[in-house]
């Protein structure tokens, strides 16, 4: 059944591109959504009072910097460099983690700044749009997690490339999703 | 016993069946029994207006059904009718063992079930959904719809819709990668064609529809404020998001049918298709045009005159390549020796009721027109002459081809031919007279009418015809029963049809092809204008034209192994689902049958097992 392909691209990394286009539309709506009601709310707080540019900004380069960590994975994983896999794939979803706390330090101070998800316009389409893509980062960080253990213990090596290859398209897609949140979000306030 | 292991049976093997033959019997069997429900609902509508002022029917329990026939014939019939046939034809057609991805191919099934079962559940509950299959907002906000039955239809859309995006993915991939050697793209099928048009179709505009859903459940359980027009949101963006989705839905369910009638047309009137490369083309123009037109359901929401203009331009458009379709399956027709078989008359109805349904489409493209149709039961007429006599006509033509192919059993044509006309005549009769009820201002969607208004006639005649259709299954039942008791043996090719699926056995061994069949010409199984000898030979045709395949495998075949994960995976997420009316605690007992289901799925060797 793993014989060639047609096209020449193997078939799981075929549907990863295929399911990417699909979450292109996922997000583009959640994102249309966003812009389609910015500056609409009536109640406060308002996005000005809260959103906190620089502490963002910093996450969004940890983030930034963990495609680079998985660019280094899939380069050690090819030449079977297995002790550098794991450094580069245990960074990967560390600095996901990292992340994924930022996150959830800015909701819960938004929270407790008095914007609970159903206070006003602006926390329902932030929290909606922000929480999808945090899913997709914890979802990511489960993966890469297993990838390391699957490489710690010996059962990931260089005939798997294509797997981390695979978890990488979507490590990489969801950084560029953030790259456009942030500029949309934080940096347009 | 190797044939016991080659070809499992019991109700464990169908639980954990990988085979995209297997799975699209069941999908064809559940479809079919949610196409049998939903046809009981509109046959209760129909007695309801049978005569004005009737109170067979109480109002909250007309909209309750009207929301579940509409719903339940989209969603839970008409996707699953088409996604058979992509599981069951695809995969031969294209010369591939199985699909790209077996066990996804099992996951959607089983997602699709619950979702339809899930909306079901409804029923005992006293819960049905009542917002219309459009579910418009603010209707069915909390405060206008507080029961749970507007929550069964956003859960039930949302499992299912994973399980649609999750088969448009599939196969997507499988006929991207899976083709045989030498079955370029445009050597390949129509059927083929219109399976990867639609799959793409389904991959993009089910993620809109899924967000919007996920607003609106928010809303619902959340407080959140997506549609809430007090807190400064738009109503109309659920509009939007519906017909985004909704529009390019109505070519996921009736560009298949294209598919098999330009498959059938050609067989029946032993001629190649007529302008092979224009139908294709025109097929992924329709799928592209059926991104920009969605407007066209919204004239009346009032988004202005250039708006309006714009898209009714766009609409009138897709009459285009529609009509280009038309014209090709008739010159393939012209001049070709015909055989009205069962397959054929239902494709040569297509081709007239879809024309009449799609000439009445033209006519409320044009926003002033629509204005006057809309919502009255002229779009009930034109929508399903177009899904009744294109869809379900393009289904059932699929169904009498094909049939032969996955039982190894033939039909019988005089019951088959009893089907075809009593639908017909049903499709007419109930829907031909709506043209008038609708034109003279007759509204959907309202329980009953006054007397003295003209229409009391045409909603009779509208009834008798639902009682036709109901008849028009007698024969079906009767021809199955028949066939399932003394039917002749199909043979491989019965049609003396020209696609790859006719090389193997009827019904085809769990691996399909004993040897891949190479292709070097579209319509291999006919080389009329290349090899007039060889053709008259009989046997032995030269070249790389596929052969009939041999009867066992010369070597040994990797087919996938059977799995109960995808159905793990499934229940987990219909825990999750059922936690969602308000149980935390089942939620998060689903989502932990969801990750368990999804890790020892993907820790889970995929192949292994040796057919022979």
């Amino acid at each position: 059944m793993e014989g060639p392909t047609s096209t020449g691209i193997p078939n799981r990394k075929l549907a990863m591109w295929t399911f990417i286009g699909s979450e292109c539309m996922l997000f583009g709506t959640l994102i249309a959504t966003y812009m389609i009601y910015r500056g609409r709310n009536l109640v406060p707080p308002y996005p000005h009072d809260l959103l906190n540019i620089p502490f963002i900004t910093v996450t969004t380069f940890v983030l930034l910097m963990s495609s680079l960590m998985m660019v280094l994975a899939l380069a050690a994983v090819q030449r079977n460099d297995l002790r550098a896999t794991k450094l580069w794939l245990g960074l990967t979803a560390l600095f996901g983690l990292i992340f994924l706390g930022g996150q959830y330090y800015e909701f819960s101070h938004f929270v407790h700044e008095g914007l609970p998800l159903s206070r006003n316009l602006f926390s329902s389409t932030f929290f909606v749009l922000t929480g999808t893509h945090g899913a997709h980062v914890a979802g990511g960080v489960i993966w890469l997690s297993t990838l390391l253990v699957r490489t710690v213990n010996g059962k990931l090596d260089a005939r798997h490339a294509e797997t981390v290859e695979i978890a990488g398209l979507y490590w990489h897609f969801v950084d560029v999703v953030w790259i456009i949140l942030f500029t949309l979000i934080y940096l347009l306030v | 016993m190797a044939m016991t292991d080659a070809h499992p049976t019991g109700i464990w093997s169908w639980l954990t069946t990988v085979d995209h033959k297997r799975i699209a019997i069941m999908y064809f069997v559940v479809g079919f029994a949610f196409l049998l429900v939903a046809g009981f609902e509109g046959q209760l509508i129909r007695l309801q207006l049978a005569a004005p002022g009737r109170d067979f029917l109480d109002p909250d329990l007309y909209n309750q059904l009207f929301t579940m026939h509409g719903t339940t014939m989209v969603f839970f019939a008409g996707m699953p009718l088409v996604v058979a046939f992509f599981n069951f034809v695809v995969p031969l057609q294209i010369g591939a063992r199985d699909v790209a991805f077996p066990r996804l191919n099992a996951f959607s099934f089983w997602v699709f079930l619950f979702g339809g079962l899930f909306l079901y559940a409804s029923i005992p509950l006293r819960a049905m959904p009542d917002g219309g299959w459009f579910a418009y907002m603010p209707l069915t906000n909390p405060e206008y719809s507080p029961g749970p039955g507007i929550d069964f239809y956003v859960l039930s859309l949302l499992i299912s819709g994973v399980g649609s995006i999750a088969g448009g993915l599939n196969f997507l991939v499988t006929i991207l990668n899976m083709r045989a050697p030498g079955m370029t793209f445009m050597r390949m099928p129509l059927f083929t064609w219109m399976a990867l048009i639609v799959s793409a179709l389904i991959l993009l505009a089910f993620p809109p529809f899924t967000v919007g859903l996920i607003f609106m459940l928010f809303d619902r359980s959340f407080g959140t404020h997506f549609f809430d027009a007090a807190a400064g949101a738009d109503p109309v963006l659920w509009q939007h998001l519906f017909w985004v989705f909704g529009h390019p839905e109505v070519y996921i369910l009736i560009l298949p049918a294209f598919g098999i009638v330009s498959d059938v047309i050609p067989t029946y009137s032993r001629k190649i298709l007529f302008g092979y490369p224009v139908v294709v083309f025109s097929g992924v123009l329709i799928a592209f045009l059926g991104f920009g037109v969605w407007v066209h359901h919204m004239f009346s929401v009032g988004l202005g005159p250039v708006v309006n203009a714009v898209f009714g331009g766009a609409t009138m458009l897709i009459a285009i390549p529609t009509g280009i379709k038309i014209f090709n399956w008739i010159a393939t027709m012209w001049g070709g020796r015909l055989r009205f078989r069962t397959a054929m008359l239902y494709a040569a109805g297509l081709v007239a009721t879809f024309t009449i349904g799609g000439l009445s489409g033209v006519m409320h493209s044009s926003p002033p027109a629509d204005l006057q149709q809309t919502d009255t039961y002229f779009v009930v007429a034109h929508f399903h002459y177009v899904l009744i006599g294109g869809t379900v006509f393009g289904l059932f033509c699929g169904f009498y081809y094909w049939f032969p192919k996955a039982t190894g059993r033939m039909l019988h044509e005089g019951l088959g031919k009893a089907h075809f006309w009593l639908t017909f005549l049903a499709l007419n009769v109930t829907f031909f007279p709506m043209h008038f009820s609708g034109l003279l201002g007759m509204p959907r969607r309202t329980y009953t009418y006054a007397e003295g208004l003209g229409l009391d006639v045409f909603n009779l005649i509208s009834t008798i015809g639902a009682f036709i259709f109901t008849l028009s299954f007698v024969p079906l039942v009767w021809n199955l029963w028949r066939t399932w008791r003394r039917g002749e043996a199909a043979g491989h090719n019965p049609w003396d049809a020209s696609t790859l699926e006719w090389t193997t056995a009827s019904p085809p061994p769990h691996y399909n092809f004993a040897e891949i069949p190479t292709v070097d010409r579209r319509d291999p199984l006919w080389h009329p204008y290349i090899e007039p000898e060889s053709r008259r030979a009989g046997d032995e045709p030269g070249g790389a034209v596929p052969r009939r395949q041999p009867d066992e495998p010369p070597e040994p075949v990797i087919m996938p192994n059977p799995s109960y994960w995808p159905l793990v995976l499934a229940v987990g997420m219909l825990l999750m689902t059922i936690g969602a009316l308000g149980s935390l605690g089942l939620t998060l007992f689903g989502l932990f049958v969801t990750a368990v289901g999804l890790f020892a799925w993907a820790f889970e060797p995929p192949f292994g097992e040796e057919a022979h």
